[in-house]
């Protein structure tokens, strides 16, 4: 009789957000340590942070990757492209203060997780610093996390990511990201199948169990865990949307149990639009799903600098300012946008796939009327 | 013989809960006697003035503790054995979890 579950030898993934969270160096080397400890127990491969190339921001081939054969050969891979990479002007990489990748504990030759240049963490600070809110700054953190988890299971030839967000995780997010403006992901958000980005799908399978059920069960079998803290400042300030959503639900279920099984299962019937031929022009730069507004028009209030004339036709724009960035963004990544400072904060990986962007859409403009399009037009529509 | 209303307690803070006492998971305290009983509600109160060092609201609210905080009484989730109005007894562990996000 064969068994009926799936078979597959999972790696895992841990990222360091210390820094941005107030920790210390010292302290999250200590946190380092114990995470990797912690992964090296468990018997599978573990990856600890890595380096982003603009290329993340790039939807891959429909069709899943050929896993990689070994770790040796995934890391001759991985340096080959990021050697092709540097010879193709993407310059420096690394913007999420993030550091070496580590490989599975046999490997002698491989080196010890270290923290990244103390260089690369200010700039990454700064970056958080110019955030205004604290909203802007969870959004961004979640951005900056999913391209590099992303970008780890691309290198490591993984077609499949699992993130663990419990039944509480997932309504509180449906709800905030709705108050955010995604209204149109909400079903790649929350649902148990997010497959934006084509040739990685990411899965939640611990959406049906509720933060409590979780956390009983960790303390029941001895789960070892870690705890850092969360994004945050010492100060009493606003709170952040996530926050807000996050008491709202929690203190209606203390009255009302079924509040949050109630939102999932509502989640649960929404789904996910039909994958669209994405050309990158048609995908957010940032959070990577298909824009659902057109050109540069701006909905909502303009705020923000020169970007309140809407416009359908991305004009030639100096290349950091915040109007040329707006036609590259869903709905909610601009409203974050417009909250996260100066465009030349960005990690340079974003900054330079928004230029290939940019340069893209002015080319194809400039040989649009040379153009064959798929008629898309309803016959009698003008 | 001790005072009948005395007695060394202990209580655990995990899942992020430590953070807000100072990064400590095990306490073990003498709670000083005194007429009321030492139930959950009273225990609470004298964990706020004694051990919260800042933003007691990021544990407490009202008199119980902030929703996404569970409460284990001897691996016992609380909601069996009367919340607030569990009366501790000798060799009693109760064990706050945050399970909270933002801390």
């Amino acid at each position: 009789e064969t068994a009926k579950r799936l078979r597959f030898v999972p790696g895992l993934v841990y990222i360091d957000e210390g820094a941005v969270c107030g920790q210390s160096p010292a302290q999250r080397e200590q946190n380092l340590a114990q995470m990797e400890a912690l992964l090296q127990e468990t018997g599978f491969p573990y990856y600890l942070a890595l380096e982003l190339p603009g290329s993340v921001l790039r939807r891959g081939p429909g069709a899943a990757g050929e896993p990689c054969p070994s770790y040796k050969v995934a890391v001759e891979g991985f340096i080959q492209q990021r050697r092709q990479e540097a010879a193709d002007g993407d310059g420096d990489t690394s913007p999420a203060g993030l550091s070496t990748q580590h490989g599975p504990g046999g490997d002698p030759a491989a080196p010890r997780a270290r923290l990244p240049a103390a260089a690369l963490t200010a700039e990454l600070l700064r970056l958080f610093e110019a955030a205004e809110t604290l909203t802007a700054k969870e959004e961004l953190l979640q951005m900056l996390r999913s391209h590099l988890i992303l970008h780890t299971a691309r290198t490591r030839g993984y077609a499949k990511v699992m993130t663990g967000e419990s039944c509480t995780r997932v309504a509180v997010k449906l709800l905030t990201n709705l108050a955010l403006g995604r209204g149109a992901f909400l079903a790649v958000d929350t649902g148990f199948v997010d497959s934006r980005h084509g040739d990685v799908t990411l899965v939640r399978p611990m959406r049906e169990y509720m933060a409590k059920e979780i956390a009983f069960y960790n303390h029941f079998f001895g789960v070892p865990t870690v705890i850092t803290p969360p994004l945050s400042t010492k100060r009493r300030e606003k709170t952040s949307i996530h926050r807000l959503m996050e008491s709202f639900l929690l203190g209606l279920q203390v009255d009302f149990p079924s509040t949050i099984s109630t939102v999932y299962r509502t989640g649960e019937k929404l789904s996910a639009a039909p994958a669209e031929a994405g050309s990158e022009l048609q995908r957010c730069l940032l959070c990577l799903c298909a824009l659902d507004i057109a050109g540069g028009e701006c909905w909502g209030r303009g705020a923000g600098a020169g970007d309140a004339v809407p416009t359908h036709h991305p004009s030639p724009r100096r290349p950091e300012s915040i109007a040329a960035f707006i036609p590259l963004l869903c709905y909610s990544c601009r409203l974050t946008f417009k909250e996260m400072g100066s465009p030349a904060m960005l990690p340079p990986y974003v900054r330079a796939e928004a230029q290939h962007r940019s340069c893209r859409a002015r080319m194809k403009e400039q040989i649009q009327e040379f153009l064959l399009e798929d008629d898309e037009e309803e016959p009698g529509a003008s | 013989g001790r005072a009948p209303n005395s007695a060394v307690r202990s209580f655990c803070f995990r899942g992020g809960a430590e953070l807000l006492f100072d990064g400590v998971k095990k306490h073990q305290v003498t709670l000083p006697s005194q007429p009321e009983p030492w139930d959950i509600r009273n225990l609470l109160k004298w964990i706020k003035m004694n051990l919260l060092k800042e933003r007691p609201e990021l544990f407490m609210q009202g008199e119980s503790v902030r929703p996404g905080i569970l409460v284990l009484i001897n691996d016992a989730d609380w909601e069996l054995m009367g919340e607030l109005d569990y009366k501790l007894q000798d060799q009693d562990n109760v064990l706050f979890i945050s399970t909270l996000h933002g801390g």
